[in-house]
């Protein structure tokens, strides 16, 4: 069967998609408890951070294994603000973002400097270093116990507090949706091409000119800044936090994420990224306890059957026509 | 002299939790540094190797050296069904492999806590050697003695086959060039087959072996991986001799440096890996880097 050219083209693929997730975004809120609207805000926050690994893994070429450093960085920053009476939330998110920036790019000296598989293994133990550190800085973060009871933001000066979980989830949803507009815009100029470009063809990159080191560095602080992005909004959404958002499963997790959903899509990256809240957290209600085993299943499965994620699922066109016809 | 004495118990503690780690990490760094498989669930088969010698041990000899071989044959058949998944994915590099151990990891840890419940699970020791002695004036659990004495002798026997058996130098071989070697008439799956096997009977060993020191429970694969993965990156991948100084090293810190400074001893480990990782990045011989064309340094 052919399928016509129009439902291949590039705005019908990634628009319908885009379009179908949205309406989602909007209507669900009407039709879920309390329960699975702080579940879906959840996976924003889990998305955003999923996006920010795929600046690194997909546009990049950096595999990361430890992208939950910068999101516990920005949670904490956004715990210690609540605690000490600063409560409005896009204050939190914009220093969230920047104190998290400012720690990847400390620690983007050091990890950009590898490839490959040790860059995996810096990353990882970049982020065994920050969560030790969380657990041990017991006057600042409560230690291994985490802060709890987190105060309620409200989103601007002079709003009242978010008391609801539905409040809540516009909040997250409207500052999601900005932030991804933005990192969509971005990686569409020639910042994206750039980083493509170095991921697949370094030394040519070089040659021509480009410092390509200091593209990945500044690629790797604009993730960090993104994942911290992401942890502020996390510490919105459960009033809590402890060294535990950082550890070596989450960022493999979000990692996964972004394999399954692509890995250079931003709304893979999301999709991928709600895909594993709703497995893990929803799907498992029926067999309490295990929400591993179907994750597990679940990237078993992915990694065999959908080697370029779900964004990689197209309609098969046929690739090469019998000359002209 | 005080000093020594005040140390000298977790000192030699260091020494078995680092032969432990050596004999887990051997495994994992076979397969890394050779079969260029970064085993996510590697942990996993520790865990299952102890949960097995566990559940076997009643405290007799036999019990216990039958323990040791149902937590080898657990480990091999592990490994068997991870040679068996990453085949397929040979071709496409290093990530996906890893993620397909990642999630066979998140499986296993499920289905044995399933089976086992969240509890440790105690494994009994037999009796001759749940006892005390006396080195230098010092009480020691004589178990923790035996194990020094076995993981050595294991250590150096797995350093003899790799280094001067015709199998070792097949593994070796493979990790510089496997397409020769298949030249040469060793089927690749089988050479990746064995290595698989190879690495999870490691593993599954070192479960069973070290019950005693790192039990079975729900925590255990993440902290096996962890310290095995540390131990591999201090020590170049396929490195055997690497391998053993960085597994005593962080058995030592694991140990000993808590002893002596609890607050810097857990920065320690991974501090040591990131700046081992970053100094052989800036010499230009990133060993790690190239994953598999890590030569094996008997």
């Amino acid at each position: 069967m052919r399928i016509p050219a129009v439902l291949l083209s590039r705005p019908v693929r990634i628009g319908v998609p885009g379009a179908v997730l949205a309406v989602f975004l909007l209507i669900a809120p009407s039709s879920f408890d309390g329960y699975g609207i702080s579940l879906m805000s959840k996976a924003l926050a889990l998305g955003v951070l999923a996006v920010s690994v795929s600046i690194l893994a997909g546009y990049s070429g950096l595999p990361t294994m430890g992208q939950a450093a910068p999101f516990l960085v920005g949670a904490y920053t956004a715990g210690v603000m609540s605690t000490h009476g600063h409560t409005v939330g896009v204050l939190q998110l914009l220093c969230g973002t920047l104190v998290a920036a400012a720690f990847a790019a400390a620690t983007g000296l050091v990890a950009i400097r590898t490839r490959g598989v040790a860059f995996l293994m810096t990353t990882l133990a970049l982020g065994e270093l920050t969560v030790t550190a969380a657990g041990e800085w017991r006057s600042l973060t409560g230690g291994t116990d985490g802060m709890y009871g987190i105060t309620p933001i409200q989103p601007l000066p002079g709003m009242a507090a978010l008391s609801s979980d539905r409040s809540i989830y516009w909040f997250v949803l409207t500052a999601t949706a900005i932030v991804i507009a933005v990192v969509w815009w971005v990686l569409r100029s020639p910042v994206g091409k750039l980083l493509l470009a170095c991921r697949d063809h370094e030394a040519r990159m070089r040659s021509a000119g480009h410092p390509v080191t200091r593209y990945q560095w500044l690629a790797y602080v604009a993730a960090g800044a993104l994942a911290g992005f992401g942890g502020v909004l996390m510490c919105t959404v459960n009033a809590y936090v402890s060294p535990d958002d950082g550890s070596f499963s989450n960022s493999a997790l979000v990692l996964l994420a972004v394999v399954l959903g692509g890995a250079t899509s931003p709304l893979g990256a999301l999709l991928g990224a709600g895909l594993i809240v709703a497995t893990q957290d929803w799907l498992s209600g029926p067999f309490p306890g295990h929400g591993p085993l179907l994750l597990g299943l679940m990237f078993i499965v992915a990694v065999y059957a959908l080697p370029d994620g779900v964004a990689g699922i197209r309609f098969r066109a046929p690739k090469r026509r019998g000359g002209p016809a | 002299m005080g000093a020594i004495n005040t140390h000298f118990v977790p000192a030699l503690d260091g020494v078995a939790y680092g032969l432990l780690l050596f004999v887990a990490a051997a495994g994992l760094t076979l397969l890394f540094g050779i079969g260029g498989v970064l085993n996510i669930a590697h942990g996993t088969l520790f865990a299952l190797g102890g949960y097995l010698a566990a559940s076997v041990s009643d405290g007799s000899w036999s019990s216990a050296f039958l323990g040791l071989a149902v937590a080898t044959v657990g480990g091999t058949l592990g490994g068997g069904l991870l040679a068996a998944g990453t085949l397929p994915l040979a071709d496409r590099g290093h990530l996906p492999q890893a993620l397909l151990t990642f999630g066979l990891s998140l499986v296993g840890a499920d289905v044995l806590t399933t089976v086992y419940g969240t509890d440790e699970h105690p494994v009994v020791i037999p009796k001759s050697v749940n006892g005390t002695v006396q080195i230098f004036g010092h009480v020691y659990p004589t178990y923790r003695l035996m194990f020094i004495v076995v993981a050595s002798v294991l250590a150096l026997a797995g350093t003899y086959v790799l280094g001067r058996t015709r199998a070792g130098a097949l593994l070796r071989a493979a990790a510089d060039d496997r397409e020769m070697v298949g030249a040469m008439g060793y089927a690749p799956w089988r050479v990746h087959a064995a290595l698989c096997g190879a690495a999870g009977a490691l593993a599954g060993l070192a479960g069973g072996l070290g019950a005693p020191i790192i039990g079975p429970g729900p925590d255990t694969a993440d902290k096996v991986l962890m310290l095995s993965m540390v131990v591999i990156v201090l020590g170049r991948p396929g490195s055997v001799l690497g391998a053993f100084g960085a597994a005593i090293a962080v058995g030592e810190i694991e140990t000993l440096g808590v002893s002596i400074s609890s607050n810097w001893a857990p920065y320690l480990l991974f501090g040591l890996m990131a700046v081992a990782l970053v100094v052989r990045t800036f010499r230009g011989s990133s060993a790690v880097g190239a994953g598999a064309a890590a030569g094996a340094h008997a």
